[in-house]
């Protein structure tokens, strides 16, 4: 089991990252040659994973957040189902209201986003309800919330279709809103980087800077300093008269929101701003192994995530003949299996879990 | 020194319970500035519950706090710190994956600006004779040294009064020694400084008051120099204990386990023990003494067969010939009539199961007797039974949650279905800690009972007062290394102090 | 100082020794707060909460007919809740079961799809039901082996299992079994591999009901019962017992897999006659719920696994009469657990209020 581990973990961690880099260029080096009729067609995979990627992305940084104050909040899957429905049922209301005409893409959006994270927000507030102040298991509660969360969604969904008589949806115009990939040309028309990096819509952009800032908030700023403190050691946080209770639910809250963004990213770029309730099933669960798999680090959940949707997508555009294509759609599955067990496998110091993930502070028992 | 402006802190009439029982009741205390103050009593007498309001930990149930006259309430750590209080808690409260100067900043309302700190921190250590690296992770640290920070960091909160919780448990004698110079430092300048302890020879070394805790009780607060161990002692325990613990001699003891040569890693590929050799006798007990995280824990656990060793082995020599042990799981050693008793430090994590009753957790001896797939219920509840008169265990009923028992109640539980087989082999480890006098008492009986029926016991303890008295011999761990092993009859607590901290102990 | 904590208002102590009764009163006090809170999304709906109530009651229990199909959903609810109850008494947190229960009603069908017409009825189905438990079985040890080996996160690898076990009936339904070209659908059993009914419903009821019992037994009784509560509190006073932690957890997943296998079994040869991709149909989720609110108590779980089928068909009832989404069930069975989860907290703490804060704060305030 310990192949190649024993020398891993003699080299820096620049170089560590070094060589993973550039096996991940290899790889696709050779994918890119095995598949003659394009590298085109895998520069297109991963051009269009970016927007099933995006909305991994927010629903990861919504849980990294969330985890590095030792709350573990199963129910993402819930949260991105509500993020998805009243991220859309927002713009709908407002369009209609103001007439199809009339509707700014700017408002929209803006509604959109507030819309989303606001149900986050409060499935993340109830959560913390229940797990920090009436300190009730977080396995179950976050179980809950998957099922809470979806049947809210569904809900939701089904009555406003009741109101519009219809699919709800917007107009044409608000779609390729949201749909945008407003970069210039000539940036898109950079061989191999311009299709994956700049033939994206907003929300791809405002992921990756919510990464960086998210990264930026935990390593350089006293409170993201204080919020690991309380993920890794709340009694020691407690003592130092950090505010633990505050913390957690904050961040869940926060971080419940963000990951509500996902759903709403999903619907209104993948989906083509209709609901369609299967769609989105597995994404919320996707994100929590995301999690793991980038080590709890969210400049990894960048890569991870696009990774990820190109192989929810694989199917669709890189044909293998001769395979059903049912069991091609298992494959990301498959290999979020194998990702978990590799990671459970290694036992790096730095890339552990928030110390104190999972279990509830009570400070009277000391 | 009668100066009423002197007072740093006062405490009056303090009463705090913990559901029903009462942990802390008519508390009157002091504190001063420039002066050195002990805060003694047993085990259990409330004083770490008494300076936990101090530090924000717990709320009072009734009585005042006064600062310079003033009566105030400290509602949380914080409020503590602004109050400049600052407590360092037995269980050190940093994060292990943060640096030094990481986990000093922790909970600050000052900017973020490392470098700053760095300096500030190696200016407090120069002032009062310090050494840390602030940059060092504190995974990386000894236990001396997560100390040192956690000093450092009420100071450089502006702690004026420092109050810290047995400090002397996990130190060497002379990392004392350092760490009472740099208190006398402190007091020098001015700082006033209460020290929790239980430890005499410290209390008469280092303070300048003393104020004693029983049960929960104040029973009074008197100057070090007018008292003497014994004045002292009597106030803590209300009646003068026959420091006398009953050892008996046992005819010709003869080795019951050979151990040579054990050598053990942790999952991180440190050396946690390394080339053990000693024997066990029946008819003996065998204290293991040495500083916290010296190869204790894992020397009791490879023995029982939950650590795995590298090299060496582990022989018992019984009745049918001998067996070696080294390799084989506890269910294995079980199964080859090895009786093993074990009493781990670790009483509800290991030893016990917390959310059931004691006939279920008799059971965890003898579960797996029999061919029947069902459990047999009837002799581990007569066995609780047993236990719960012979020791006198306080508990509504035998089906009741050992978690919510006191303390000394879960020991008499683990321990009486510990020796309820008479194993020819006994360990325990730290099996009084946090126990009052009496059921001390009545656990050394225990063993010394066990002893004289033949066992092999070893007994890891931590205080050498009672190591001294207890045991016939004493094995002292330094390092995961045997540094050493005397006649407990013929040695001192100096030579077997300097065991703990140099291999072999001699100059 | 501006930032004050734990402003002692309310404080908390543990309470011992509350009565049974006390308790009870107090979980079914907690459930009748969850219909109360349920009856927003009922008004949002535009339904009078009492009578959407009312329907939903009348339209799972008020004629034979409906009462035995909310006896077919409480079925493998309750099979199910039996399945996962060990792993989670362990602490093991399965939610795999959809999963498994697919895979044993992939093995089972395998069976009846292959067997010819001429096996005999009783020999078929004991053969689907071995099939069934072993397909369970597998995707139940699977996740356990990796637990066990390398503590790999089971919450999501029981997860991922189920994904793909939908995938491989997807792949079967419009590959290798279906049975018209383009239909995507496996054609019904023959009538040997279906269970009989009993008392018009299939006897898969008689089935879990003895299984009921036997999982109380289980755990309750036998050493593997106590195996894994010990686990479930403590490893390492299970390892120094003398148990092999790792074998308990593959082994507590194996059973729990087989008897979500049963289920599948059930669904295919009872309640469906036929396998699709919507066999487990969220049960696996569902039965959590089931778990979790009867406190893993097996007797228990009949009561709760009606409550949530009545709660499931009378919703589907409510759709078509008042035209309020039946995924309400879910939202009710959401809440039904978060109040579950929540009350445990006042059994276990005493509350009492401090109200010279309050007031000193609100004096505070007023200036």
């Amino acid at each position: 089991m310990n192949f190649s581990c024993g020398k891993l973990n003699n080299m820096s961690k620049r170089q560590k990252h070094g060589l993973i880099y550039i096996l991940a260029a290899i790889v696709l080096v050779i994918l890119y040659i095995c598949f003659p009729k394009g590298g085109n067609s895998l520069v297109l995979l991963f051009g269009a994973a970016g927007a099933y990627g995006t909305a991994l992305m927010f629903g990861t940084l919504g849980e990294i957040l969330t985890e590095k104050s030792g709350n573990m909040n199963l129910g993402v899957e819930g949260i991105m189902y509500m993020g998805g429905i009243f991220g859309l049922i927002a713009p709908n209301v407002y369009e209609m209201a103001v007439g199809s005409g009339n509707a700014s893409a700017f408002v929209a959006i803006i509604l959109a986003i507030l819309a989303s994270f606001l149900s986050g927000a409060i499935a993340g507030a109830l959560f913390s309800f229940i797990t920090v102040t009436l300190r009730a298991n977080q396995n179950v509660t976050g179980l809950a919330m998957a099922t809470f969360g979806t049947g809210v969604a569904k809900f939701a969904g089904e009555l406003r279709r009741h109101q519009v008589g219809g699919y709800v949806t917007l107009s044409n115009d608000l779609k390729a809103a949201f749909d945008n990939k407003f970069m210039p040309d000539f940036l898109k028309n950079i061989p191999i980087i311009g299709k994956i990096i700049f033939d994206q819509s907003i929300f791809f952009y405002m992921a990756i800077i919510l990464a960086v800032l998210i990264h930026l908030f935990l390593k350089k700023t006293k409170k993201g300093l204080y919020l690991r403190a309380v993920g890794e050691s709340p009694v020691t946080a407690d003592a130092a008269g950090i505010n633990i209770t505050r913390y957690k639910y904050l961040t869940t809250i926060i971080g419940g929101g963000i990951s509500a963004i996902g759903g709403m990213v999903y619907t209104m770029t993948t989906a083509g701003c209709v609901w369609i309730e299967a769609s989105l099933a597995g994404t919320g669960w996707l994100a929590v192994a995301l999690v793991i798999f980038c080590s709890w680090q969210p400049l990894h959940s960048t890569w991870s995530s696009i990774l990820f949707g190109a192989l929810m997508i694989m199917y669709l555009r890189i044909i293998v003949p001769f395979f059903p294509q049912e069991l091609y759609k298992i494959l990301p599955y498959v290999v979020t299996v194998i990702v978990l067990i590799i990671t459970s496998t290694r036992n790096i110091k730095d890339k552990q879990p928030p110390a104190s993930l999972g279990v509830n502070y009570f400070r009277e028992e000391r | 020194m009668q100066n009423p402006n002197n007072c740093a802190i006062e405490l009056r009439n303090i009463r705090k319970t913990f559901g029903s029982v009462v942990a802390n009741d008519g508390i009157n205390l002091k504190i001063n500035k420039g002066e050195i103050l002990c805060l003694l009593g047993e085990n259990g007498s409330g004083k770490t519950t008494l300076m936990n309001m101090l530090s924000g930990i717990y709320q009072p149930d009734s009585g005042e706090i006064l600062k310079d006259g003033k009566q105030i309430s400290i509602r949380s750590p914080k409020d503590s710190y602004a109050y400049s209080i600052g407590m360092i808690h037995q269980h050190y409260h940093l994060v292990d994956v943060f640096t030094a100067a990481q986990n000093i900043i922790l909970g600050l309302d000052e900017k973020l600006n490392l470098s700053l700190v760095n300096d500030r921190v190696k200016e407090i250590c120069d002032k009062y004779g310090f050494d840390i690296d602030p940059k060092k992770k504190v995974y990386d640290m000894s236990v001396s040294q997560k100390q040192t920070i956690e000093i450092v960091k009420t100071l450089y909160r502006g702690a004026e009064i420092l109050i810290l919780d047995e400090p002397t448990a996990v130190l060497t004698p002379q990392e004392t020694d350092k760490l009472f110079k740099v208190l006398r430092n402190m007091k020098a300048d001015g700082k006033a400084i209460v020290l929790i302890t239980h430890k005499l020879a410290e209390v008469l070394d280092v303070s300048d008051k003393v104020a004693i805790l029983r049960k929960g009780k104040y029973i009074g607060t008197v100057n070090t120099k007018e008292s003497t161990a014994q004045s002292l002692t009597d106030m803590m325990v209300g009646h003068a204990v026959t420091l006398n613990i009953n050892r008996p001699l046992y005819e010709n003891p003869k080795d019951r386990l050979v151990i040579n040569g054990l050598t053990v890693f942790d999952g991180e590929g440190v050396k946690r023990l390394d080339d053990v050799t000693f024997s066990m006798k029946g008819g003996e007990i065998l204290g293991v003494a040495g500083v916290a995280g010296s190869g204790q824990r894992e020397l009791l656990e490879a023995i029982t067969g939950l650590y795995p060793i590298k090299n060496g082995s582990i022989l018992f020599k019984g009745d049918n010939g001998d067996k070696e042990l080294v390799g084989k799981t506890p269910r294995q050693i079980r199964e080859i009539g090895v009786g093993m008793g074990f009493v781990p430090e670790d009483r509800l994590g290991m030893g016990l199961v917390g959310s059931m009753g004691m006939t279920k957790n008799m059971m965890l001896r003898s579960w797996k007797q029999g061919k029947s797939v069902f459990v047999n219920k009837k002799s581990p509840e007569t066995l609780a039974k047993h236990v719960w008169d012979e020791l006198e265990v306080v508990t509504p009923s035998t089906a009741f949650p050992v978690r919510r028992m006191s303390g000394g109640n879960i020991q008499k539980v683990l321990v009486g279905r510990e020796i309820a087989s008479a194993p020819p082999v006994l360990l325990t480890a730290y099996a009084v800690r946090g126990l009052d006098i009496n059921t001390s008492y009545a656990i050394y009986n225990l063993l010394t009972e066990q002893k004289m029926k033949g066992a092999a016991v070893m007994y890891v303890g931590e205080e050498l007062d009672v190591l001294l008295e207890l045991c016939d011999r004493i094995l002292v761990l330094c390092g995961g290394k045997v540094s050493g092993i005397v006649d407990a009859r013929h040695t001192t607590k100096e030579e077997i102090g300097f065991m703990m901290t140099t291999v072999g102990g001699k100059k | 100082m501006s930032e004050r904590i734990s402003t002692p208002f309310i404080k908390l102590s543990k309470r011992e020794g509350m009565k049974p009764a006390v308790i009870w009163s107090i979980r079914i006090g907690s459930i009748l707060f969850a219909f109360i809170l349920g009856m927003i999304p009922l008004m949002m709906a535009g339904a009078n909460p009492f009578a959407s109530y009312g329907i939903i009651i009348s339209g799972s229990l008020s004629k034979k007919f409906v009462i035995q199909q909310t006896i077919k959903r409480a079925i493998p609810l309750l099979g199910c809740a039996l399945a996962i109850a060990p792993c989670f008494k362990m602490k093991f947190w399965n939610i795999g079961a959809e999963g498994q229960i697919t895979m044993g009603a992939i093995f089972a069908s395998a069976i009846a799809i292959w067997s010819g017409p001429n096996v005999p009825r009783f020999v078929l189905l004991i053969l689907m039901l071995i099939a069934g438990i072993i397909g369970g079985a597998i995707w139940g040890f699977i996740p356990g082996f990796f637990k066990a080996k390398y503590n790999t996160n089971e919450t999501l690898f029981t997860l991922m299992m189920n994904y793909i076990a939908i995938g491989i009936v997807k792949y079967l339904q419009g590959g290798p079994w279906e049975g018209r070209q383009g239909t995507q659908i496996i054609p019904m059993f023959n009538k040997n591999a279906r269970l009989p009914n009993v008392w018009g419903v299939y006897c898969g009821w008689i089935i879990v009901l003895v299984m009921v019992v036997l999982v109380h037994i289980y755990m309750n009784f036998t050493k593997q019962g106590y195996e894994v509560s010990v686990i479930g509190d403590s490893l390492n006073t299970a390892r120094y017992a003398g148990m092999n932690v790792g074998w308990v957890m593959m082994r507590t997943m194996i059973l729990s897999g087989a008897i979500a296998g049963v289920v599948g079994w059930m669904l295919v040869s009872g309640a469906n006659g036929t396998l699709n991709s919507d066999v487990a149909g969220g049960v696996g989720f569902t039965s959590i719920t089931v778990a979790w609110l009867s406190q893993l108590n097996a007797f228990a779980m009949i009561l709760i696994a009606m409550i949530l089928a009545i709660i499931g068909k009378g919703s589907a009832t409510l759709q078509t009469r008042l035209n309020v989404p039946s995924s309400v069930a879910d939202i009710i069975s959401g809440i039904l657990l978060f109040c579950m989860l929540g009350c445990e907290f006042f059994i276990n703490y005493r509350m009492s209020f401090n109200f010279k804060a309050i007031t000193a704060k609100f004096h505070k305030e007023a200036k």
